[in-house]
């Protein structure tokens, strides 16, 4: 694991992947030290934000250095999302890929995906597990407007917008799902190790 | 009540931020200039933590329906109280049926009001701070809302800051090395620190977006998504920087190349459109030291004053503006007050 320092409030530590840094949230998560802001993990990357008045960054990375990570895996949850095909970009990913608009579908929809990390919006998972062949770069111009539901790839990942926002991926259909509400005990719908799979919605 | 006559460009409800939701993708939002949010609690004897009004660019008009202590920090706004103008930080007593008209933001561009007891509105996951990327917490204030203040905990004769900060729109901002600075050309690290960058009007809360030299890269692949600070200095595909300020996304994508130092956050937040930045590199040792520099001041700066005191000073404030608060020479014992400018 890499360290490098955000900033003087924040380090950064790179690790083989986002389960390594799921791994390393729990493990300073149960020492339950004082002082810490933020855990965010990313694709390959732990975010650790403190209070640089409280916290002593130095110590707080001699620390990481001697952590022993549990791989801790839990039954994972298993989601099933009803999914109307009907993107703006499906026709676009179907003629990038050169693949029948069904067969794009076919292939999205045999995918078992597990939640790598949340980011982007509240309550926005990105799901690992894409067919190789729907692995396409973001858009050159991102959209001003994503609806809310918008079922969306790329950059190997595939997820679903939690609210209307403004986004560059690829759209290829529609599910009806609250992923985030503030309100609830566990505000995301999905957390990371989920496994999530789409299917059309008849 | 604080009826919202008018709702100004942009003003919203900020405390200091919705802390420990990052992972969920949850940005903290919360008042863009901190600092100004917590003077402006601490004048009206307010805890840090309590909600204040945040106004961007040009204020609100607003009516209050009872007697309220208030006071105003931040970029200075030219704002009337019942026709009569209205000091800068310090508190001011309001009787009830008083209209505090406010108009531009003169000096930096966001002014922050705060009353006793704080304002009273729901929290949204622990904090009431408007986020304006993901549209959690209270609404905007719209013309016609009435909001209310909350219970006044502990009220003290009057305080105001002895040194008010002043916000340049030409100004140097520190900065530690980014996670990603190896991901630049030799030519665009030294452009960083060596050009001077304009602020462009399509900034926001999200972040301050900036034109200049083009900073490339060396390194053309994407970044793996990663967890991001406020302050952060991103290069996206343009190579024009993007400063993060409190509603940025959570993570981001695109790479790093330096962050702004905490104790220079209010100076980046206070940046109006077509103002001018230069960065510097400062170590973390300094950058530390200019925190703890920052909270000193801020333990220090904010004083008592009884009646008489704090309307000299409005009086000073308004005649000369800041910078002959600085000057004047105040004897509190025998009342007299001289204005040297």
């Amino acid at each position: 694991m890499n360290l490098r320092y955000v900033g003087e409030s924040a380090l950064l530590v790179e690790t083989e992947d986002a389960e390594q840094a799921q791994a390393l949230r729990r493990a300073l998560l149960e020492l339950a030290i004082p002082g810490l802001r933020e855990l965010v993990p990313g694709q390959s990357s732990l975010l650790i934000g403190a209070d640089p008045l409280s916290m002593d960054m130095d110590a707080l990375a001699a620390k990481l250095a001697d952590l022993q990570l549990k791989a801790q895996r839990l039954a994972p949850r298993e989601h099933e999302f009803l999914t109307q095909y009907c993107g703006d970009d499906l026709a676009a990913v179907a003629k990038f890929t050169g693949l029948e608009p069904a067969e794009v579908v076919r292939r999205h929809t045999s995918s078992t995906y597990e939640v790598a990390f949340l980011g982007f919006a509240p309550g926005f998972a990105y799901l690992t597990g894409l067919d190789t062949v729907l692995r396409l770069p973001r858009r050159t111009e991102p959209r001003t407007r994503v609806p809310a539901g918008s079922v969306a790839i790329a950059d190997g990942f595939t997820g679903i917008y939690p609210q209307a926002s403004p986004g560059g991926w690829h759209i290829l259909g529609h599910a009806s799902v609250k992923l985030f509400d503030a309100s609830r005990a566990e505000p995301a719908l999905l957390t990371p190790g989920d496994r999530v799979r789409f299917k059309v919605h008849p | 009540m604080i009826e919202v006559l008018h709702p100004g460009r942009l003003s919203s409800i900020q405390d200091l931020g919705r802390n420990g939701y990052a992972h969920l993708g949850v940005p903290t939002a919360g008042a863009a200039d901190g600092f100004s949010l917590r003077v402006a609690n601490r004048l009206v004897g307010n805890p840090d933590t309590h909600a204040a009004f945040e106004m961007t660019a040009e204020g609100p008009a607003l009516r209050f329906g009872e007697d309220i202590c208030l006071a105003l920090a931040g970029g200075r706004l030219d704002a009337q109280l019942d026709g009569e103008p209205v000091p800068m930080y310090q508190t001011l007593m309001v009787k009830a049926g008083s209209e505090l008209r406010c108009g531009r933001v003169m000096d930096g561009w966001r002014s922050y009001l705060a009353v006793a007891g704080g304002i009273d509105a729901a929290p949204v996951l622990g904090s009431c701070s408007r986020d304006t990327l993901s549209g959690l917490g209270p609404e905007p204030l719209e013309t016609g809302v009435s909001l209310k203040s909350g219970v006044v905990s502990a009220m003290a004769a009057g305080f105001y800051l002895r040194t008010p900060p002043r916000y340049g729109q030409a100004v140097c901002l520190r900065i530690l090395a980014g996670p990603q600075q190896d991901w630049f050309a030799p030519e665009a690290l030294l452009a960083l620190r060596g050009e001077t960058y304009r602020v462009q009007a399509q900034s926001d809360r999200v972040g301050v977006r900036l034109d200049g030299v083009v900073l490339g890269r060396s390194r053309a692949e994407e970044l793996p998504s990663m967890g991001m600070v406020t302050g952060a200095v991103q290069v996206p595909p343009s190579g024009k920087p993007i400063a993060l300020l409190a509603d940025h996304g959570a993570t981001g994508g695109y790479p790093v190349i330096a962050v702004v130092i905490a104790a220079d956050l209010p100076l980046l937040a206070q940046l109006a459109p077509g103002g001018e930045v230069r960065f510097s590199d400062v170590s973390r040792e300094q950058a530390l030291a200019a925190l703890q520099e920052r909270e000193a001041r801020l333990a220090r700066d904010v004083v008592a004053a009884d009646a008489g005191l704090l309307a000299a000073r409005a009086l000073m404030s308004l005649a000369g503006g800041h910078a002959s608060l600085r000057q004047a020479a105040i004897s509190d014992g025998t009342r007299r007050i001289r204005i040297r400018k």
